[in-house]
């Protein structure tokens, strides 16, 4: 008690704290990252089965993986060419990860980068549903900024690469009730059987304020704003011209529709 | 200061010395993360914890800290502590500490968490300590109760993601009120509350600082 001041023994303290601190967090985080990463992996592939229409998002995590192996395949995608790439393995490979590696993404120039992601990656995976050797419908990966934070989802499409069967986020950080209701069940709700395309491949999807007309011609292309969030409805709807443009996913459609898939 | 128990430690900041109502600690994470009870209720646990055995620590090595860095050594204690706890909820609480996000690893930054470690943990011994953690953490959780109640109940017509009041868009007749999901909301429920709590227990008002001069025909009396 007396001699607790000095300089060597405040050092001493201050050293013996970090080391126990250090040890303590170290241990929680090693020890639980399995499970997290787990956690992660098992999120995402909820959310796809789920966006495919393929699963409900109460199932357990072992009915989720299954299901997954069963229904949905991987592969990469080389997003100037449209080709499929096999020099990298589907299931480890990670394109937000290939989107930070300078070697594996380009910077995008301000005119192009609609959806506000500065940089995007070369190569991305894509997720199949095949039936019988054939194309049942087509899972996207799409993320682009909204108000506060950057939205990751995906989109789905049916075989005619045209038609949605669902749209989702599995990660954003918008204003709960407000630009959080991206997740809400309703919204996505009006996506499935909306057309992304007009005739000439040009993608026409547009979120519009005030309620989509039933009778107007242009209403298979439109979907409801959310209330109170113009911000983040904008931000959606950008990321979508974004991907399905000739920056995203455009050379990739454009091929499998020449393959006649 | 006469010394305290067990009991009145654990119960006293409930409501006559509440962190929130009274010492207006811990607002910041109050406006934040009461926008629905269930995480509400995950921000009252993990600070909760953070803050019983971050006095705890503290408490147990009290006599050990040198004065000079005793700041650095509580925020080093506290910060491995909600390090643990975030680290514990990406495991297994995952789609909660999705939705908590930052505010989990914001309890670092809590005045309460802080506030008590200084102010109580550094004086009293280790089992007492942890017990005014639990106590403050019990008044914080209170409070962001009530609130994640009301703002949940009345901003969205649902208690815990269950549907309560029958929404008006969904053809029942409850009109949600949308304010009540944004922060400053939450700002509003506290002052009122405050105000309630000062009512009823009247020792918690304050002296004014100063009082206005009255002023009569543009001239200050004084």
């Amino acid at each position: 008690m007396s001699n607790k001041e000095t300089t060597s023994r405040t050092l001493m303290v201050a050293l013996a704290v970090s080391l126990v601190s250090s040890i303590f967090v170290a241990g929680a985080a090693v020890s639980l990252k399995p499970i997290q990463v787990e956690n992660r992996q098992l999120d995402k592939q909820r959310s796809i089965l789920a966006i495919a229409g393929l699963g409900e998002a109460k199932l357990s995590g072992a009915e989720v993986k299954k299901l997954f192996g069963e229904r949905i395949a991987a592969k990469v995608v080389d997003l100037s060419s449209g080709e499929y790439v096999d020099q990298f393995d589907p299931t480890t490979f990670d394109p937000l990860k290939a989107a930070r590696d300078p070697k594996l993404s380009a910077e995008l120039a301000g005119n192009e980068d609609i959806a506000l992601i500065k940089r995007r990656e070369r190569y991305t995976t894509v997720y199949t549903v095949e039936q019988d050797g054939k194309l049942e419908s087509l899972i996207l990966p799409i993320r682009g900024y909204g108000l506060w934070s950057t939205l990751h989802g995906f989109i789905a499409v049916k075989a005619d690469l045209n038609t949605v069967v669902g749209l989702g986020f599995y990660q954003h950080a918008e204003t709960p009730g407000l630009g959080g209701e991206v997740d809400n069940p309703k919204w996505k709700g009006l996506w499935p059987g909306k057309q992304l395309f007009d005739d000439a491949g040009k993608p026409v999807i547009r979120i519009v304020k005030g309620g989509v007309d039933p009778a107007s011609a242009s209403a298979v292309h439109q979907v409801d704003a959310l209330a109170g969030a113009t911000l983040t409805s904008n931000g959606v709807d950008r990321l979508l011209q974004f991907w399905l443009g000739e920056q995203g996913f455009g050379p990739y459609l454009a091929k499998l529709r020449a393959e006649g898939v | 200061m006469a010394k305290q128990t067990i009991k009145e430690v654990l119960l006293n900041p409930i409501f006559n010395n509440n962190p929130i109502g009274l010492q207006i600690l811990g607002i910041c994470s109050a406006l934040a993360v009461t926008s629905n009870l269930k995480t509400a209720l995950v921000m009252s646990i993990a600070l909760t914890l953070v803050t019983a055995f971050s006095n705890l620590f503290i408490s147990m090595i009290r006599k050990q800290i040198p004065s000079s860095i005793r700041m650095i050594v509580q925020m080093v204690i506290i910060a491995s502590l909600v390090i643990v706890v975030d680290q514990i909820l990406r495991a297994y609480a995952f789609g909660l500490a999705k939705q908590l996000s930052v505010f989990v690893g914001l309890i670092i930054t809590n005045c309460i968490v802080m506030g008590r470690a200084e102010a109580f943990a550094m004086q009293n011994p280790p089992l007492l300590s942890f017990m005014d953690g639990i106590g403050n953490g019990l008044g914080y959780s209170v409070m962001l109760i009530v609130l994640g109640v009301i703002r949940e109940l009345f901003g969205a017509g649902k208690l815990l993601g269950f549907e309560v009041l029958a929404l008006a868009k969904d053809g029942g007749w409850y009109v949600p009120n949308g304010l009540l999901l944004l922060p400053p909301s939450a700002f509003f429920l506290i002052g009122l509350i405050i105000w309630g709590l000062r009512t009823w227990k009247k020792n918690q008002v304050e002296a004014p600082a100063f009082t206005l001069a009255p002023q009569v025909a543009n001239q200050e009396v004084h």
